[in-house]
């Protein structure tokens, strides 16, 4: 295996021959298509992918990536990707999973995969609304959201998908949009060089079921107001004419406009790496505070917390070196024995 | 030598053929321990043996209440056992509670040991008593021994300056010391439990073998006792031999299909009563390369077990019930994607909750039919705590073959009763070979083996076997999304077919006792013992009986419709209301007898015995 030569992969090298079945219009064609493209530049041999997922427009992912993948069942793409990992920690194992699918029938496992930190990539698509059953508000819809199963209004009080992840220990956790294809490519390689659990949330469009819910964060005319770029080791700056940012006092954010005495060097500085994750769960639900942007980027990604796969397959490694490895028959003869002669 | 002592008493040693002691008390005081110290003491003296622990759900249930009653039973013979016994010939109770509980099951004249310093008013009062049984006529029938267990206890103690309550924790050795004379028993397999067990506490070593010792001494010093009893060994198939309960054996048997097939095993496992464990075994044997994985839940518990089996490993999930009613959509997805996986299921009573402590069979149906649409899954259950070590590798051995889920139902009863277990030859374990796809010159992730319909394993990191697979139906052969209406009856079809095929792979059975005649007992899982002693005592009585206990329930052997026409009548006693009968009359048209029991208790071999008179009609 060693000495064989990485092929030089271009983007079709990552495509099937199955007709794509997504609604013409649908963000997931962009993602698609990023995800192809990063993957021809990661540097990893096509056998060695893996991508897993859940139900949903999402889930279909695989189908469409000329990798190893397996559409299961609904929410349990973490899980089958767990066990995937555990066994063959050298393979690179991707989970394409929604809104509803990670965070509602899936969120037990999407919450203890981030826990355990196992070395999975998980793109979780948020249009925050449910396409494959043909739209019912999700865990991500805003309160009041109007869907077939609520005609006047949800009552639910949302999900902020990355707060869950950061409340789960996450050490990865990133938000980009669908149209923006050069940020998305970005993000998906840290996240693929990220070594545990990397959540990214992707603000992806339903066209048919949820049309235009990321509309101020995509659309040429609000989008600079509305979209904070993170860049590790860079104040946090946005607007139109960059001439806005975010200010901490105490533990409170605020929007600075700078000038009249305020400077960048009043504003917070995004770090990625800060080991207390209370300044990215700031930012993972800044959006909702009136007035503020919504952040894209890498939130937080720490290193140097085991992966779970290799802590387990460690241990057996432990063992064998200490025990040596299993004698069968001498397991079978364990404990008290006694000998009937004929 | 002639002997000039003079035997202080006279004593009686007699020799009987077989005995049954139950140790009973409250869930704090160490019954269970008691009793498999005294089995591991007859097994290892070579006496046949069957165990029945049983034990309430609550951990520690108000101490000397009634629910919180614990026993241990252990039948051991110079003959063939074939259950923990009907009756019991000599009872240990340690307090009231536990007297009123078990008292029925004792013999006329049984021995009864009560530990008097638990008959106080107030140990009266927790045990809802309004009388004290010691002191009105209640116990006339039997041999009683007043036994000051607690001061006795603490006074052999006295002088190692351990607190009361670690004192009194040691009591139940004094009762196990007592038992071990009045059975004429070694102490020393015990000892050396006591010294392995607590070596980093030599403190506790000492105090409990003071304990039993003094327990011992105190038989032989007290006139009370005129008569011990010896119980020879019994004549076994001879071999190597060691005491196995069925959960201990299921791990074991795992560990050796990993071997077989060098595959890895990878369990999936959330912990549930009464199945837990078998991942505490298997988490022990990571010498073996065994993985376990303590999942957040029992539906991730098998998801990645999935994961494990479609990344190459030997992936199993152990659950009871409750779990088993979770894990059922990820079944389907197993059937669908064709992975090989082994679910065990140790039955408990329910529905829901139910009864996690006791044993009932009554999950069958569900592991043959509870999943959506058509999702046949084989079914094996094994017959005896031994069997359930080679029902483990018979189960791997099945789903590599045929690339299928199968289900093992063993029962609560099963899990944690013991036997002694011949234990195999590396030679005697079958092979359980295993390939792996590797040439990706036409592969087709569903194309499959004419004989068994199995698909390749394809597992990730294989050079140009990208392939996806899933639970939408798949064209056959490409495994490409297919909708088309013929494709998904072929597809139903295959797969019904897979499974039907492994009857050819698996052995005719063949009836114990006479092969045709008046009665035949169909019976499967835990049943087994008392089915088989019930027979024997009617064919001694000159009845033609035959026994068959299956083994495989999905498929059924090929030549089980034939087996049924030889008989006038078909008896089936399950644990449950009559799950295994419904498919034997669906399926072979026979009127065949259900026998039912819903108790959590083990069937007793002369209530067969009964049901076998009625239906032959010489009531």
């Amino acid at each position: 295996m060693a000495t064989d030569t990485l092929p030089i992969y271009k983007k079709r090298d990552f495509q099937t021959d199955q007709e794509i079945r997504w609604c013409p219009g649908c963000g997931d064609y962009a993602i698609l298509s990023a995800v192809q493209m990063v993957f021809a530049e990661l540097g990893v041999k096509r056998e060695n992918f893996v991508f897993i997922s859940g139900i949903g427009c999402s889930s279909r992912f695989p189908y469409y990536m000329n990798t190893f993948g397996f559409h299961t069942i609904h929410g349990r793409a973490p899980a089958i990707a767990t066990g995937v990992k555990l066994v063959r920690p050298d393979l690179d194992v991707w989970v394409a999973t929604g809104d509803g699918d990670s965070l509602s029938i899936g969120g037990n496992h999407t919450i203890h995969m981030l826990r355990r930190n196992v070395g999975l990539k998980v793109l979780m698509f948020n249009n925050k609304i449910y396409g494959l059953t043909k739209g019912q508000y999700s865990p991500t819809s805003e309160v009041g959201k109007k869907a077939k199963s609520t005609p006047f209004g949800s009552v639910d009080r949302p999900f902020h998908p990355l707060s869950v992840a950061l409340g789960s220990e996450a050490t990865f956790v990133a938000r980009s949009v669908d149209v923006f294809q050069s940020h998305l490519k970005e993000t998906l390689k840290k996240a693929a060089a990220h070594s545990g659990s990397a959540y990214v949330e992707i603000l992806q469009n339903c066209n048919i079921f949820n049309d235009g819910a990321w509309e101020a964060l995509t659309e040429k005319e609000t989008r600079h107001d509305n979209v904070l770029e993170l860049v590790h080791g860079k104040p946090l700056v946005f607007g139109k004419n960059r001439d806005k940012g975010i200010r901490m006092t105490g533990l409170e954010l605020e929007v600075v406009t700078l000038g009249n005495g305020i400077t960048e060097a009043d504003l917070l500085v995004h770090n990625d790496s800060d080991p207390n994750p209370l300044y990215a769960f700031a930012l993972s639900r800044m959006d909702t505070l009136e007035g503020f942007p919504t952040p894209i980027g890498v939130l937080r990604g720490i290193e140097g917390t085991p992966r779970y796969e290799d802590l387990i397959n460690d241990q057996i490694k432990e063992v064998q070196a200490k025990r040596g490895k299993g004698d069968l028959g001498k397991l079978l003869r364990a404990g008290d024995t006694w000998e009937i002669r004929a | 030598m002639a002997s000039t002592i003079t035997e202080p008493l006279a004593r009686r040693r007699e020799t009987v053929e077989s005995a049954v002691i139950r140790f009973c008390g409250d869930s704090g005081d160490g019954m269970q321990i008691t009793g498999s110290q005294f089995t591991n003491t007859a097994a290892l003296f070579g006496n046949d043996l069957a165990t029945f622990p049983d034990f309430p759900a609550e951990i520690r249930a108000p101490a000397g209440t009634l629910p919180g009653v614990s026993g241990f039973q252990v039948h051991f013979s110079s003959t063939d056992v074939f259950t923990p016994g009907d009756a019991v010939d000599a009872l240990v109770a340690m307090n009231p509670a536990a007297l009123k509980m078990n008292l029925a099951d004792l013999k006329p004249n049984g021995i009864l040991i009560v530990n008097v310093d638990h008959f106080l008013e107030t140990d009266l009062r927790k045990a809802n008593q309004t009388e004290n049984p010691l002191e009105n006529h209640t116990l006339d029938g039997y041999r009683l021994f007043k036994v000051e267990l607690t001061k006795l206890t603490r006074a052999a103690l006295k002088d190692l300056g351990l607190d009361t309550k670690s004192m009194d924790r040691c009591k139940n050795f004094f009762a196990l010391g007592m038992c071990y004379w009045l059975y004429n028993r070694s102490m020393e397999s015990t000892e050396r439990w006591l010294n392995d067990k607590f070596k980093n506490k030599p403190i506790l070593v000492q105090a409990n073998l003071l304990a039993m010792k003094a327990g011992y001494s105190y038989c032989d010093a007290s006139e009370s006792f005129q008569v011990t009893y010896d119980i020879p060994p019994a004549k076994l198939e001879p071999g190597l031999y060691r005491n196995i309960s069925g959960n201990a054996a299921l791990a074991l048997g795992f560990v050796a299909a990993s071997q077989q097939s060098k595959t890895r095993l990878f369990l999936g496992s959330y912990p549930i009563t009464p199945a837990s464990d078998i991942l505490h075994e298997l988490a022990q044997y990571k010498d073996f390369g065994v993985m376990t994985f303590q999942a957040e839940d029992e539906i991730a518990a098998i998801t990645a077990a999935i994961g494990a089996a479609y990344a190459g490993a030997l992936g199993i999930t152990t659950t009871s019930g409750p779990g088993m009613a979770l894990k059922t959509e990820a079944l389907g997805l197993a059937v669908a994607v064709e992975l090989p996986l082994v679910v065990c299921d140790i039955q408990r009573g329910g529905p829901s909750t139910g009864l996690p402590t006791k044993t009932e069979q009554a999950d069958l149906l569900q592991a043959l039919f509870g999943r959506n649409s058509e999702a046949p899954i084989p079914v094996l259950a094994p017959s005896s705590p031994g069997d359930c070590f080679w029902i483990a590798l018979e189960a791997s051995r099945i789903a590599v073959k045929y690339m299928v889920p199968v289900i093992i139902l063993s029962d609560g009863y099963l899990a944690n009763g013991a036997e002694p277990w011949k234990i195999p030859t590396l030679a005697e374990l079958p092979e359980i070979p295993v390939h792996y796809e590797t040439n990706p010159e036409n592969f087709r992730p569903y194309r499959r083996d004419p004989e068994t319909l199995a698909r390749p394993w394809a597992i990730p990191g294989t050079p140009g076997l990208e392939h996806r697979v899933g639970g939408i139906e798949k064209q056959d052969v490409t495994g490409n999304i297919s909708y088309d209406p013929l494709n998904h009856e072929h597809m139903v079809r295959t797969r019904a077919e897979k499974v039907a095929r492994i009857a050819q792979d698996i052995p005719d059975i063949v009836p114990e006792g006479d092969a045709q005649g008046d009665v035949l007992i169909v019976g499967w899982g835990s049943t087994s013992g008392p089915i088989t002693g019930a027979m024997n005592t009617l064919r001694a009585k000159g009845h033609k009986i035959g026994h068959v206990h299956l083994r495989h329930l999905n498929p059924f052997p090929r030549n089980l419709g034939d087996v049924l026409k030889r008989y006038k009548k078909v008896l089936v006693p399950e644990m449950n209301m009559g799950q295994l009968v419904m498919l034997l009359r669906a399926k072979f048209l026979v009127d065949a007898i259900g026998y039912n029991k819903i108790q959590g208790k083990p069937f007793k071999q002369s209530e067969i015995e009964f049901k076998i008179e009625e239906v032959l009609g010489v009531l």
